[in-house]
């Protein structure tokens, strides 16, 4: 099927908004995914949950280990972990 | 019986990112949240012959974990003698009188309260994402937790763009589920 060049999925809608939530959509996916916000339900709902899910994790303040200092506590861990088995 | 078991060969893969974001809060330093990490880990193996199964693992090792925060605290205290605490007021003669002002708290600042909520919340993010497989999980943090870009990521797990973006949107998806059902 040939795509629109204005209307979008709704699919398509979420995958732009997932995009948003990072800054990583286009000013022109963004006026898209305004057009479809403005007449679809499914859209918005969605839209509202990944903007609150956002909010909160930015409240929050969560950190979490780099994969390199996550290894190197495993490493050590696991060292440690085979002299007792 | 006891009602929980230690399984210390998925510690650092459950219970590792938990236990970092519960230090750092604490201690504002991430080379010294690793080691208490590390060190929990470790000092857990050596007391599982203690653990009497009453508590989740992921409990008993916080309680382990927060033994190690005080006694960092209590080793910081110790050398408290020696520090010496500096205060450097501003000198200049065109502000002469504002130093007060300068220094009343702001209302607008974070309150202890505001520091909990946050822990908290923190707290049931982490509990949701532990209902994440593995993959999706992995993807999130990287994603939105360390802010790494998709090129990034995608060489680093040997993904796609597209695959990401997929693995984002179910994380995304679940996680406001759950979000929904135990904070909003």
């Amino acid at each position: 099927m040939k795509k629109s060049f204005l209307f979008i999925s709704c699919e398509e809608a979420k995958h732009i908004c997932d995009k948003t939530q990072y800054g990583e959509a286009t000013g022109w996916e963004r006026i898209k995914l305004a057009l479809r916000l403005s007449w679809c339900r499914i859209t918005k709902a969605y839209s509202n949950k990944n903007n609150k899910l956002t909010d909160a994790i930015e409240h929050s303040e969560i950190d979490c280990l780099k994969n390199d200092e996550r290894s190197k506590i495993k490493q050590q861990f696991e060292k440690e972990l085979a002299k007792r088995q | 019986m006891a009602k929980h078991q230690l399984n210390p060969n998925n510690w650092i893969d459950l219970y590792s990112d938990y236990l970092f974001n519960y230090t750092i809060s604490r201690v504002n330093d991430r080379v010294m949240a690793q080691d208490l990490v590390s060190e929990t880990f470790l000092a857990g193996l050596k007391s599982m012959k203690n653990f009497k199964g009453e508590a989740s693992e992921r409990t008993w090792l916080v309680s382990i974990l927060k033994r190690k925060i005080i006694d960092y605290y209590r080793k910081i205290n110790s050398n408290k003698g020696k520090a010496e605490v500096r205060m450097t007021y501003n000198n200049d003669s065109e502000s002469e009188g504002d130093w007060l002002e300068e220094r009343v708290a702001d209302p607008f600042d974070k309150t202890a309260e505001d520091k909990i909520e946050n822990t908290e919340l923190g707290n049931a993010i982490y509990d949701c994402l532990s209902k994440l497989p593995e993959k999706q999980a992995e993807v999130f943090k990287m994603k939105t937790i360390l802010g790494y870009d998709t090129e990034t990521i995608c060489n680093e797990l040997n993904i796609t763009a597209s695959n990401l973006w997929v693995l984002i949107h179910r994380a995304r998806t679940a996680l406001a589920d759950c979000m929904e059902e135990n904070w909003f």
